[in-house]
């Protein structure tokens, strides 16, 4: 367990590494003069140069790059338009994005897991085929389609839940089954399959003969196993939906990270468009190794590899 | 059975929108870009089956248009990344070694940006348009195809067959894209059908943000994203682009199950 452990952390450091050498280079990929492209068309030289000091664009990449990771960390890095620090602004928008995230998988993977085990007990009957025509259903919705789809039928005709913005219980409602629908029908499909292939093993047959209930031997013996890899599909789940919540953040004027990024993109605050993407990233690397590690200890075979 | 039909359906869906795009300029009953601002916002009607935005346009036009675009975009980049990808990803499972990790290194970066976000990023470097966002989806399916090929062709190169054309003298090149390539071809097509769908996601949601095909282009995404704010008035414009990325991405999810199905005989009883 402990080499597994320091292998996988080996692996992540040098993506660690690459994805903010990534994320740093996002505006020296930009063709043309970043101070330029920071200071927006048609500003006077004089504009450009003081921007060029400001930022150290004339320094070596390495050392605009150390000062980049330094910056974010120390409050250095300010945005263009607020000349907040980055970190102050970015990390209040990440939590609300957590937040959703998180209530989405919560909700998600309940419905997709007991889903999953029902269409696995009652294989090929019309409830396995309502199940798994609904999950092809979610993962074919475009995600701001089924919003828009939410907020028309709950919020305006129904007027039962706020069409958007932050606020109580009732305003990560909708926002939250937006971003769960996809990954709802994706742990269903793999709870089922994993919950299939557990049912034909011998010992679940042996329990069966030795006339135990079905329903104990399902919830006690099966369940127990089919359910691993349905963690590391719900852990990846929860790193996509950090990333794909931009559009739900969207439709509904969620206050998220993602929605911050698009937003600075368009008022070309790249210090806020880097240090949120490079967070992100970092968090979905992070998020990815846990569910490695979980998955190890969650499955005693994978460690002894 | 049931398989087969989904198969069946998807491929009809995509056969039809593939032909509602090629045709595009013929049955599209209005000029999608025409406008009447005197019926602006109007309902579906006789005249305009699914109604007219903001300024008039023709929604069911705009529809159809959409398809033209979204296909040909989606595609190309489909096209573009399966070529690079299983150029790259079959190199890296054929050689190995140091090659095999640099590449599959640098692949594992670009899937640390989850989602969209990688398409963002790529869109914040180059740009909106039809262009980048062809490029930004060519680099999004990218490791995808890379893993798929590298994967099957590790498996496929210890086999005998590959001794034998090494017996009779064939060189590497020859034997990687002559002997072993065409058997790893199923999950490749598999992936590409698939990756179809992602790509029209993709293409909308970076037109509903702002970051894709620019208006006045009939986009699906993009008018959707106006289509939000007139939803109180207009309910029907937030309903027919919609509909229509939806029936789309349906299709080929269903076309590229039913195939994976069809060509692993093995994963068919799960």
């Amino acid at each position: 367990m402990k080499n597994l452990l320091i292998r996988r952390l080996l692996l992540v450091i040098p993506i660690l590494f690459g994805v903010s050498v990534l994320s740093f280079l996002l505006l020296h990929l930009i063709p043309g003069d970043p101070a330029r492209i920071i200071a927006g068309i048609g500003a006077a030289p004089e504009d450009v140069e003081v921007i060029r000091k400001e930022f150290n664009l004339d320094a070596p990449l390495y050392v605009q790059y150390i000062s980049f990771i330094t910056g974010l960390f120390n409050g250095n890095l300010k945005s263009i338009n607020t000349q907040d620090a980055v970190i102050k602004e970015i990390i209040p928008r990440f939590v609300n994005t957590f937040q959703l995230s998180l209530f989405s998988i919560f909700v998600s993977s309940i419905i997709g897991i007991t889903f999953g085990i029902i269409a696995a007990v009652k294989r090929n009957t019309w409830i396995d085929n309502l199940v798994m025509g609904f999950s092809l259903f979610g993962i074919s919705m475009p995600i701001f389609w089924l919003g828009i789809l939410l907020m028309l039928v709950f919020s305006l005709y129904l007027n039962i839940l706020p069409p958007g913005g932050k606020g109580g219980f009732q305003h990560i409602i909708l926002p939250g089954i937006t971003l769960g629908v996809a990954s709802a029908a994706i742990v269903a499909r793999m709870t089922r399959a994993s919950m299939l292939q557990v049912l034909n093993q011998d010992y679940i047959r042996t329990a069966l003969s030795t006339g135990l209930p079905k329903g104990k031997v399902i919830v006690k013996y099966a369940l127990k196993n089919a359910l691993i890899p349905v963690v590391t599909v719900v852990g990846l789940q929860f790193g996509y939906m950090l990333g794909g919540a931009v559009l739900t953040e969207s439709v509904f004027g969620w206050p998220g990270l993602g929605r911050l990024i698009v937003d600075s993109i368009f008022n070309r605050d790249y210090p806020v468009v880097q240090a949120g993407i490079l967070l992100i990233a970092v968090v979905f690397v992070l998020v990815n190794l846990g569910v490695d590690l979980l998955y190890a200890v969650l499955d005693p075979r994978i460690r002894r590899r | 059975m049931r398989k087969n039909k989904m198969a069946t359906l998807g491929a009809f869906i995509v056969i039809a929108i593939v032909i509602i795009g090629i045709l595009a300029p013929i049955i599209s009953p209005y000029d999608p870009n025409a406008q009447d601002l005197y019926n602006s916002l109007e309902g579906p009607s006789l005249k305009h089956p699914f109604g007219v935005d903001l300024y008039g346009r023709d929604i069911l036009s705009r529809v159809i248009w959409g398809a033209r675009i979204s296909l040909s975009i989606s595609f190309t980049a489909v096209l573009l990344s399966g070529m690079l990808g299983i150029m790259l990803g079959a190199i890296a499972g054929y050689f190995g070694g140091i090659i095999d990790e640099i590449i599959m290194r640098i692949f594992d970066m670009l899937l640390s940006f989850p989602d969209i976000l990688l398409a963002i990023a790529i869109v914040a470097i180059l740009g909106p348009g039809k262009l980048n966002l062809i490029l930004a989806l060519t680099i999004y399916s990218l490791p995808q195809f890379a893993r798929i090929t590298r994967g099957s062709v590790i498996s496929e190169k210890n086999n005998e067959y590959v001794d034998a054309a090494r017996l009779m003298g064939e060189n590497d090149i020859s034997i990687l894209f002559r002997y072993i390539l065409p058997n790893c071809i199923s999950p490749i097509i598999v992936q590409g059908t698939m990756r179809m769908a992602t790509a029209i996601l993709v293409i909308s949601g970076l037109g509903f943000l702002g970051l894709g095909i620019q208006p006045p282009t009939p986009e699906w995404g993009t008018d959707l994203s106006v289509a939000r704010t007139y939803l109180r008035v207009a309910p029907h414009m937030g309903i027919f682009p919609g509909l229509a990325i939806f029936i789309t991405v349906m299709g080929f999810n269903f076309f590229g199950d039913g195939l994976n199905d069809a060509l692993n005989p093995r994963l068919k009883d799960r």
